[in-house]
């Protein structure tokens, strides 16, 4: 007893040759299906090349084209040969030329000899598994397919669009279940000439020629009629993207390939000579000393097809470009902006770095200097602190700067005299974390030494830009974590607020601050703002503020020690 | 896009190859090998100029790539470059006297050329400054990427320019025939790139890098372009529209996921700034051959003089592809 191989070949014929001899020297007996497309000459050399081995046979060609019914005929006429010229072959398993033997032939002999009557091929409903792609896996089977997809493109879509605009839609001859999977499998004599040669096979025949990519679907399928004892796995590891094409090994999976259970690889690079040599010329010395992880090939090509359909958060590059509302993240990680405290507190920056261990910067956005953290005139990817670079394309800059240092917290200062074309971009993005003191801006007009005609139209152009940026914020399209308070709300009981900001943006470093940042004298602001509402500029962002609140706090200065936990 | 715009690109992309017939004359062959080009070979083009110094590298760099044969304009060197070229068994070259300016810089010589010889097959477009990466370039040749975009039905493959730069003056490490440019310019900007999509062409047109931090901090518009597509699976009816920057039909140039995934893609490290750079410059703004009244060139001259250090503090050292990969410059997309 042993097992029959069933080969489809349609290119590297020097590769299938290898293969085929590979297969025929443990004492397998082959059956080549070569495609028709390959023309008479290459397909004699081919035959010629393989005519010293005589349990190697050729089959009736066919035309095969993917997604057709050619690559079905090709399986079922050569299976019917393999059947019927060599005897002792129980179980048939279908590979392509691309495939590649990655254990012993004996192994696979005696794997199958333990389990004489298991058929193994992957079946699953289509209505239970949503791999199928380009929209079409119901449809597969209640569709015509006359056009081929590669060559006839218009006219398959057209087809499609006809039969769901006028329903015409086909029934499953004798009620039977659409299974699909992979199409390399192997099933037992018993089940596959009970498939072969049931007397209805002409009407299963009629139904899946005109199904679309019925290689997946007829076997796995029949198979559920007759088969006692189906394993739904394939023995071949076959790995396919996101566009339904099998993913290609090449020389530098050798490594993965050795540690992989599986009994064949598909599809094999043909240029992958290493490849080649090590598993068909010592293949009990491929895959000795090597612990099996079989997992570790999945993860890889999971991975990779996650590469290519979601890409990396927050990266923006050559090929990654993703339209509006299409990035799976504006930003890389999360970071912190904040209004208005540089502004209320003494030396605002250094306080929060040493409390967070954060990277802290200024304002990013200043209109005369991008002010990074130390004073640095360039950051992490050689980003540069000239305010026209940033300016040229303002959310790159601040997109670049998250994805340059992901991995540290980035926390930098914003405010209305700030490059104000990020500010939907902050909004809609859920990484960022928004704390604002409204009206704060207020306090370097109020100590700086300018005239008081200059300070109101400042004043009421900077009122302007944070109503805007506030109203932003509060819009409903906002996602990221935005917190504000008023100036005079703030003022009022700073601490839970900074508490709340802390928590959030993580664990302190293991060294405990009992320092609380200093706020700066008030004295004198309520009066500062009862001028510019005397010169009619009503100062509303920062609440009510007392004209005679300045003095209290000013008489409060006894606070408790800000602790963090 | 409209009928309307669809049918002007057309026509444009008409003129372009029409433009590169009439500039055909202007090509003398010095040698023509292409008639031993095999259908699937992998073909490199370039148009140069006194580059003779970097040719051995060049050429083995791309010959241990995989290029089978390499189709070579020589804009009138009087360093022996041609003489240099022709010995090659594996490459073919033409030369002209005619200006490379009106010759748009090259293109419309190097798309006659491709039309002729290029039809069909993967080809590799490139200046004898700039060195290709892709996904797995250290282990695997440039055929098993070639195979895998046929596979996809992908015709197109971007690779950014990066700017390589050494430490210190550029003249301090003379550059020695044979050798790796890349040994002294092996350090790059890793993430101050900006990009934005050129409505017109569907291409991402992407600037920033030492170029801008350095010579253009105060004119960032006017940075080069640093979006590049070398490599095609060329047809006579494509036509390069400026540099290799964008092509026609502008299919090609959608070598970028617009829905949050990324394409495979690679990378050209430009090997420009090395101990040629000064001399190259000085005489390039005499001859104002290139891009917009040679603008670039002016920015460099204004600062060469001062002897800038591209390197900075953050710079990164080029160790290969994987590195980039991280970085985020380049993508293996779904190869794997």
């Amino acid at each position: 007893m042993t097992v029959g191989i069933v080969m489809l070949v349609h290119t590297a014929l020097d590769r299938a040759e290898q293969a085929a001899r590979h297969w025929a020297s443990a004492g397998c007996p082959v059956v080549i299906h070569v495609d028709k497309m390959v023309d008479r000459k290459r397909y004699q050399g081919f035959v010629r090349a393989l005519s010293d081995l005589d349990h190697i046979k050729f089959s009736k060609r066919y035309r095969c084209e993917w997604g057709t019914w050619g690559l079905v005929a090709a399986s079922q006429a050569a299976s019917e040969m393999i059947l019927s010229e060599f005897r002792d072959v129980r179980h048939v398993y279908l590979a392509s030329g691309s495939c590649l033997p990655l254990r012993p032939v004996e192994d696979l002999i005696t794997y199958l000899d333990a389990r004489p009557t298991t058929d193994f091929i992957e079946s699953a409903t289509t209505a239970d598994v949503p791999w199928t792609m380009g929209g079409l896996d119901e449809e597969r089977f209640t569709l015509r397919f006359p056009f081929s997809w590669k060559r006839q493109r218009a006219l398959f879509d057209f087809a499609v669009d006809f039969q769901r605009r006028f329903r015409l839609h086909r029934k499953m001859p004798n009620a039977l279940v659409p299974h699909m999977g992979s199409q390399w499998w192997c099933l037992t004599r018993q089940t596959l000439t009970a498939i072969l040669q049931d007397p209805e096979r002409h009407v299963y025949d009629g139904y899946f020629k005109y199904v679309w990519i019925p290689d997946e679907s007829y076997f796995q399928t029949l198979a559920r009629l007759y088969s006692t004892n189906i394993e739904s796995r394939s023995l071949t590891l076959s790995k396919f993207d996101f566009q339904g094409k099998p993913h290609i090994f090449y020389d530098d999976h050798l490594q993965l390939l050795r540690r992989s259970d599986c009994f064949v690889a598909r599809k094999i690079w043909p240029y992958a000579d290493r490849l080649y040599e090590a598993f068909l010329t010592d293949p009990a010395g491929a895959m000795k000393q090597t612990e099996p992880n079989p997992g570790k090939i999945d993860r890889i090509f999971a991975k990779a097809v996650d590469r290519r359909t979601r890409g990396r958060a927050g990266l923006y590059m050559q090929s990654r470009f993703p339209n509006e509302d299409w990035e799976n993240g504006l930003t890389a990680t999360q970071y912190s902006l904040f209004q208005g405290f540089t502004e209320l507190f003494e030396d605002f920056e250094t306080w929060l770095h040493k409390t967070t261990g954060a990277r802290v910067h200024g304002h990013l956005f200043a209109p005369n200097k991008v002010y990074f953290a130390e004073g640095q005139t360039s950051i992490n990817g050689a980003l540069s602190d000239s305010p026209k670079l940033r300016d040229y394309n303002a959310k790159r800059f601040l997109t670049n700067l998250i994805w340059n240092t992901r991995g540290e917290r980035q926390c930098f200062q914003f405010g209305p005299a700030d490059n104000q074309d990020i500010n939907w971009m902050l909004a809609k993005d859920p990484n960022a974390q928004i704390s604002v003191i409204s009206g704060a801006w207020a306090l370097p007009l109020f100590r700086s030494n300018r005239d008081f005609l200059d300070i109101r139209k400042a004043a009421a152009n900077l009122q302007k830009i944070e109503s805007d940026f506030l109203d932003v914020m509060r819009s409903p399209h906002t996602k990221a974590r935005v917190r504000i308070w008023t100036m005079a709300e703030f003022v009022e009981a700073p601490m839970e607020p900074l508490q709340t900001i802390l928590d959030e943006i993580g664990p302190a470093r293991d060294r405990r601050l009992t320092e609380a940042p200093k706020m700066v004298n008030l004295h004198g602001f309520g009066q500062f703002l009862q001028n510019l509402k005397n010169q009619g500029m009503h100062p509303y962002l920062m609440g009510d503020f007392p004209v005679t609140q300045g003095l209290d706090t000013r008489a409060e200065p006894v606070r408790r020690p800000y602790l963090v936990k | 896009m409209g009928a309307l715009q669809s049918y002007r690109l057309r026509l444009q992309r008409k003129r372009w190859r029409i433009r590169a017939f009439r500039k055909r004359r202007e090509l003398k062959p010095v040698v023509n090998r292409t008639d031993q080009i095999q259908p699937s070979d992998l073909l490199l083009f370039s148009t140069m100029r006194n580059e003779k110094v970097r040719l051995p590298f060049f050429l083995d760099y791309y010959r241990r790539m995989g290029i089978n044969h390499f189709v070579i304009v020589d804009n009138d060197s009087d360093d022996g470059s041609a003489d240099y070229l022709a010995q090659y068994p594996d490459v073919s070259v033409w030369t002209t006297k005619a200006s490379y300016k009106r010759a748009r810089f090259g293109v419309d010589w190097l798309n006659w050329l491709q039309n002729k010889y290029a039809h069909g097959h993967w080809t590799v477009v490139v200046d004898p400054d700039e060195f290709l990466i892709y996904p797995f370039c250290d282990t695997r040749p440039l055929r098993a990427l070639t195979d895998w975009l046929d596979a996809s039905s992908i015709r197109s493959f971007g690779a950014m320019l990066l700017d390589m730069y050494p430490k210190g003056r550029l003249d301090h490490q003379p550059y020695k025939p044979g050798q790796d440019p890349i040994e002294i310019a092996s350090w790059f900007d890793s993430g101050n790139y900006v990009m934005s999509r050129n409505g017109r062409y569907g291409n991402l047109w992407i600037q920033g890098g030492p170029r801008s931090r350095v010579f253009f901090d105060e004119t960032p518009e006017l940075a080069p372009a640093l979006n590049k597509i070398p490599l095609v699976k060329w047809d006579k009816r494509y036509a390069y529209v400026s540099s290799t920057h964008m092509l026609l039909p502008r299919g090609l140039n959608l070598v970028y996921d617009e829905w949050g995934g990324e394409k495979a893609s690679g990378v050209l490290l430009h090997a420009k700034f090395i101990d040629t750079f000064s001399h190259k410059a000085a005489e390039e703004l005499l001859r104002k051959q290139h891009y917009n009244a040679s603008v670039e060139y002016r920015a460099y001259a204004e600062k060469v003089d001062q002897n800038p250090d591209l390197w900075c503090k953050w710079s990164e050292k080029y160790i290969n592809w994987r590195q980039l990969e991280i970085l985020g410059l380049m993508s293996k997309g779904n190869w794997a």
